[in-house]
């Protein structure tokens, strides 16, 4: 019991800090930036991978019902396709903008 | 042997990637170096993952779990880089809800497992200690709340981007709806879920309320995203990439791990400090946003006329400009003009000297930066694009503004205090010595109301498709 609400306080301060330091992070954001941003950032929300990739593991190794199986899986590649087509999608937008003052300067 | 817990280590190197990677997409120079250490912080990620499986239980289905991984990489890949610029606004919207509807199947995934070992085994089945078990409850509820939220909110969304969708070959315009007493539903529902959570951890056992939470909120999603229209899409595709980041947190606590709170609660509060600035930059506020609808269902009919205008009288007036302001809008983007718009500046630069600059405003097109893209595709230089609040005191001085498919940004109604544009800041073109509206028609903007400037003296139209335009004028230039 002691250590679960050890864990949980540990849980909670870290999602609570972890908000203080994004809203700190971005301050000033040229609108330029705005789309490659939110899409980077949107890329990164793709983490939940990770936890597609715990269940996924653990939905075979307990042999556990077949559902959670394949929602583990789904949500694999639906992160996978947030994750890489994020990315891409931002180095591609990045790559326009980083071509274009090379071009200008 | 190594003991599994000191892998964790490997999510704090990844942490860190992602905090630095978000600081540094925020600015221009570091930009690219910030996307490449979000990935960085991905790959550690995965990696730390797929090692500490390894580890602790060793993987069983390998081919499961790289199958998985390899046709997500490839599919989204793909997407990514045949993506036409002007459809980007609406990948990002899917690839977000992508993201959302992740968390959430991982927490379905889970709910169902648990669920189905049942009390038998308090570890993985149903937890036996009622602390864990409300936390775990209210973190897979809320998880899921927000993540099927953000799939439904952001598919609609993305048609909404779009326009409409084609079902047998038939258009249909994607609706913009919301009547006022929609409002009090969407927060009925909002706490029939809360409701519905409290009732699942009450009743663990029961996938009933798991199914129920399912549905009520895809439906929230729904109703949230359709009143809204036009100039607000990018602040909505904005929150709802804030709430992917949260849904991922939440999912985080579900299953104890730190990375997914780390990296869900970041995005989730830069993505929500991004929505802010992005309604600062419309003068909006974000309640007004979600709970005033804009434009869309009360279209004004237009009644008055105007003279259409042909290439050849718009390029006698533009001999021996010397300042020369063109204000792309949606329009640009969607008939792809921007190489002839930088053609036609090219033009006016060799024959007259002209000083061409580019006006971005900041909301142009369907997501902030649009505009920057589309010019950075056809190479104009970046000096050349000047935003809003800079450029604005430089049209009185400015020969011509040519407006190519914008409307709601240019709109003097919006100085007034009345309608739905009212107080939404706009570019200055009325003090320009001459306008050239290419536009396609006299009709409304998003924003449902009448332009003014259309009327004036000094304004010529030229209707039709933007690129088709520009090569006319760019053609009747040159004979000059």
């Amino acid at each position: 019991m002691i250590v679960e609400i050890t864990s949980l306080i540990g849980s909670i301060t870290l999602f609570v800090l972890t908000i203080f330091l994004g809203f700190e992070l971005i301050t000033k954001v040229p609108s330029l930036l705005h789309t490659p941003l939110m899409s980077g950032a949107n890329a990164i929300s793709g983490i939940s991978v990770v936890g597609a990739l715990i269940l996924s593991n653990v939905a075979f190794n307990s042999d556990g019902n077949p559902l959670s199986v394949w929602l583990a899986f789904i949500a694999l590649i639906l992160a996978m396709i947030n994750v890489i087509g994020g990315f891409a999608v931002t180095n591609r937008m990045l790559n326009m903008i980083a071509g274009r003052r090379k071009g200008g300067a | 042997m190594i003991d599994a817990a000191y892998i964790d280590i490997g999510y704090l190197f990844s942490a860190a990637l992602f905090i630095l990677g978000l600081k540094k997409l925020g600015h221009p120079r570091t930009a690219p170096k910030g996307n490449q250490f979000g990935m960085m912080g991905m790959g550690l990620a995965i990696i730390t993952t797929l090692v500490k499986l390894e580890v602790e239980t060793g993987i069983i289905g390998w081919e499961f779990i790289g199958g998985g991984l390899i046709i997500g990489s490839l599919i989204g890949y793909i997407m990514a880089v045949r993506v036409q610029m002007t459809g980007m606004p609406e990948l990002v919207a899917l690839f977000n809800g992508f993201g959302g509807a992740a968390s959430a199947l991982v927490a379905l995934s889970e709910a169902l497992e648990r669920i189905n070992v049942g009390s038998s085994d308090p570890a993985t089945g149903i937890p036996s200690d009622p602390l864990t078990l409300w936390v775990i409850w209210i973190a897979i509820g809320l998880s899921s709340l927000v993540g099927w939220m953000t799939l439904s909110g952001s598919i609609l969304a993305m048609y909404k981007l779009k326009g409409g969708v084609t079902i047998f070959g038939k258009w249909i315009r994607t609706p913009t709806w919301g009547p006022t007493w929609l409002n009090p539903i969407k927060v009925i529902l909002l706490f029939a879920v809360f409701a519905l959570i409290y009732l699942s951890a009450i009743e663990p056992g029961n996938t009933d309320y798991v199914w129920a939470i399912v549905g009520l909120s895809s439906l929230l999603g729904i109703l949230i995203v359709i009143p809204i229209g036009g100039a607000d899409m990018p602040v909505v595709v904005s929150l709802l990439n804030s709430l992917s980041g949260i849904a991922a947190a939440f999912t985080g606590f579900i299953i104890g791990n730190s990375v997914l709170i780390i990296a869900g609660s970041l995005v989730g509060a830069s993505g929500l400090i991004l929505t802010f600035i992005m309604c600062k930059a419309m003068n909006r506020t974000l309640l007004d946003v979600l709970f005033k609808s804009f434009g869309g269902s009360t279209k004004e009919t237009v009644t008055r006329t105007k003279m259409g205008s042909d290439a050849d009288e718009v390029a006698m007036m533009a001999d021996g400009a010397q300042n020369i302001i063109i204000v792309p809008g949606y329009g640009m983007a969607v008939s792809q003009a921007q190489h002839q718009v930088k053609a036609f500046a090219d033009l006016m630069a060799a024959k007259f000297e002209t000083e061409v600059k580019y006006a971005i405003h900041p909301v142009a097109g369907r997501m902030p930066g649009h505009m920057n893209v589309l010019l950075a595709e056809a190479n104009v230089p970046y000096e050349q694009l000047i935003e809003m609040d800079e450029i604005n005191p430089e049209f009185p001085d400015c020969d011509m503004c040519i407006i190519v498919g914008a409307n709601d940004t240019v709109n003097p109604a919006a100085r007034s205090d009345e309608g739905p544009l009212a107080g939404m800041p706009i570019m200055d073109c009325d003090k320009a010595r001459s306008i050239v509206f290419i536009k396609r028609s006299l009709s409304v903007g998003y924003a449902g109301v009448d332009n003014d400037l259309f009327y004036e003296d000094k304004t010529m139209m030229l209707f039709g498709d933007g690129k088709e335009m520009m090569t006319q004028l760019n053609a009747a230039i040159k004979e000059l």
